[in-house]
């Protein structure tokens, strides 16, 4: 009984299945579950307890204040390099493409380490920032620089095989009907990635709470100032604190959660248009 | 009409007083400082209630309001991290190299800062001790227990921990006294780090390795590490044992000149660092199970510190700079030492 190349027996399609669901329990869900298992292993009082500490709460509003500048930032610079790559014709076109890949292959330690080198008090702009009274490493905007760097591939990797796919055609519709430069891309471009472009936000957004590696190098772990989410649990884990500890980790699981259940959606929703992305 | 405007005044009112009671800490006589107090890993719990005795000290003292932020981490990399223009205004680090390293490499202090406190600039000191599982299964009593074969020995990396350089030279300062030369020492030694199965590279990473992950039959630690770990991971399940010898483990402070001169806050760093001192301090000190340097508070807490024979690094290693070059250094002693271990 031949029917269908594409058609495995019953035994192997389950066999696959089971492997492929158990995997996932057991390496996703089972942690996932973990953490809120050992945050309210003392009861939902020592859960509250541990979210509303001074600390906790400043991890977050710094957590999100990083997101919120470097997301927006990549936004518009990943919209420029991906508009510049697909529509425009240029020397080093390649070399651009490889440096926009340059975060996802360097190790985010190494990221870090890059900024402390450029701006720490022995760096480059060291000494002229002591002078002039700015500090970047050890704080706020060294955080959004690290985080920013780390995430800067997800909008334009998004979006640059989208805008290459879809081609110049209507772009020089637009242009030889008289619009201008902008509102070309404003009412032609844009609308045409705009699915595309939400993709590579959510991804970059979930990225920059959760990093970790890079930030924790230019930190200086000052307890309620520079410490985000992912470095605040580490703290609070290495003080024993291990209700405290799973507690926050479940906030940031729940903002990852947040991002993935939106994410799914507009999948779910915009499954045509996502599915020119091209990977 | 005119009921309409007046709620609308008053509802002004109460806004302008919404932003004068914002803007009044600022504008009344106390004002707010804060300072940044750089330390290292086993030391959070102890700055925790230093710092709250200290704001009300200082309070009730000059009227200010004070706010000492921490920061935590493995004793070498926060010494780094100060290098780098981490602004600390005080550093409290596990040893004494860490802060020379600061005043060497960035010059933010005089090299002479340890002779500018009392006791070398050392408020407490504390030494090494054993944490071995309850009913001590491996019969764990002394340095010789660490050598023997089957004996799995936790200890940071003295690389990245001042712990761990304290650990290291303890073990070696009781080898030489025992069997009397450098090169006895470095075959002890030796075959302790071969007992070694992993090195982490902070203290509390140790402590979280030998007493969350139950890895390793006896953890060697700072005595304040031990006593903490003893109590927040459950009375009952360790046992601290007291080795007959061990190392003076001296943790020094320091202001750090440049720091305190930029942000005007010399006046409360200097304060803050005397406070420790005091015997209201130390008493805090004794009860975190770090040991006083004041004589009569020492005296009060006896009792928690078990008598132990201490060799101090001056005496017997010639200072942490030597120390330093000979062990710690690329391609010292403990580089052959690890080398000769791992095979």
């Amino acid at each position: 009984m031949r029917n269908n190349a594409t058609t495995e027996p019953a035994w192997l399609r389950w066999a696959l299945i089971t492997l492929a669901l158990g995997f996932l329990a057991l390496n996703l869900l089972l942690p996932l579950l973990a953490v809120f298992g050992e945050a309210l292993r003392k009861g939902i009082t020592a859960y509250v307890a541990g979210i509303r500490e001074p600390d906790a709460i400043a991890a977050l509003r710094l957590t999100l204040t990083v997101a919120a500048i470097a997301v927006p930032l990549n936004i518009i610079i990943g919209l420029a390099a991906s508009w510049a790559i697909a529509k425009f014709d240029f020397r080093w076109k390649s070399v651009l493409i490889t440096l926009i890949d340059l975060p996802f292959s360097v190790s985010p330690v190494v990221a870090g380490l890059i900024y402390v080198l450029l701006f720490g008090l022995q760096g480059w702009f060291g000494p002229w920032l002591r002078a002039h009274d700015v500090q970047v490493i050890f704080a706020v905007p060294g955080l959004v620089l690290a985080t920013v760097f780390v995430t800067f591939p997800f909008v334009a990797r998004e979006l640059i095989p989208l805008m290459e796919e879809q081609g110049r055609d209507e772009e020089e519709a637009a242009l030889s009907l008289g619009a201008s430069g902008l509102s070309t891309f404003w009412h032609v471009t844009l609308p045409n990635v705009r699915w595309g472009l939400m993709y590579g936000v959510l991804l970059c957004n979930a990225r920059a709470m959760g990093e970790f590696g890079a930030v924790s190098v230019v930190s200086g772990h000052i307890r309620g100032k520079t410490n985000t989410l992912p470095l605040h649990i580490e703290i609070l884990y290495n003080e024993y604190n291990f209700v405290a500890a799973f507690a926050v980790a479940s906030i940031l699981a729940g903002l990852a959660l947040v991002t993935l259940v939106a994410k799914s959606l507009l999948e779910w929703r915009f499954a045509g248009q996502l599915a020119g992305r091209g990977h | 009409m005119r009921n309409i405007v007046s709620a609308h005044i008053i509802a002004r009112r109460v806004a302008l007083a919404m932003v004068a009671s914002l803007a009044l800490p600022g504008a009344a006589p106390a004002a707010t400082v804060s300072l940044l107090n750089v330390s290292y890993d086993p030391t959070r719990e102890l700055y925790k209630d230093i710092n709250t005795a200290f704001a009300r000290q200082w309070k009730a003292k000059t009227g200010d309001d004070v706010v000492i932020n921490q920061s935590h981490g493995g004793s070498g990399k926060q010494a780094r991290s100060v290098i780098d223009g981490l602004q600390a205004d005080v550093v409290t680090l596990a040893l004494a190299y860490d802060i020379d390293a600061i005043a060497e490499k960035a010059q933010l202090l005089p090299t002479t800062w340890q002779a500018r406190m009392p006791e070398n600039s050392t408020p407490y000191y504390s030494t090494i001790v054993f944490l071995v599982r309850k009913g001590n299964p491996k019969a764990i009593r002394d340095w010789d227990d660490l050598v023997k074969p089957g004996v799995q020995v936790i200890t940071p990396n003295p690389k990245t921990s001042g712990g761990a350089r304290w650990n290291f030279l303890a073990a070696w300062g009781y080898a030489q006294k025992k069997y009397g030369s450098p090169k006895a020492a470095q075959d002890f030694v030796t075959k302790l780090y071969k007992n070694v199965p992993v090195l982490d590279s902070g203290a509390r990473g140790s402590t979280t390795t030998f007493a969350e992950r139950g890895l390793g039959d006896v953890l060697l630690a700072w005595e304040n590490e031990a006593t903490l770990a003893n109590k927040e991971l459950g009375a009952g399940k360790f046992e601290v044992v007291v080795p007959s010898v061990s190392i003076r483990a001296e943790p020094p402070v320091a202001v750090i000149d440049k720091v305190v001169d930029k942000r005007g806050t010399r006046k409360v760093a200097e304060a803050y660092l005397n406070y420790l001192y005091t015997p209201e301090a130390q008493e805090i000190i004794a009860r975190d199970g770090y040991r006083p340097v004041n004589k009569a508070v020492a005296a009060k807490y006896a009792g928690n510190f078990p008598n132990v024979s201490l060799f101090t690094i001056d005496h017997n290693f010639g200072g942490w700079k030597k120390t330093q070059t000979l062990f710690f250094n690329d391609g010292g002693l403990f580089d052959q030492i690890f080398d000769a271990a791992k095979r």
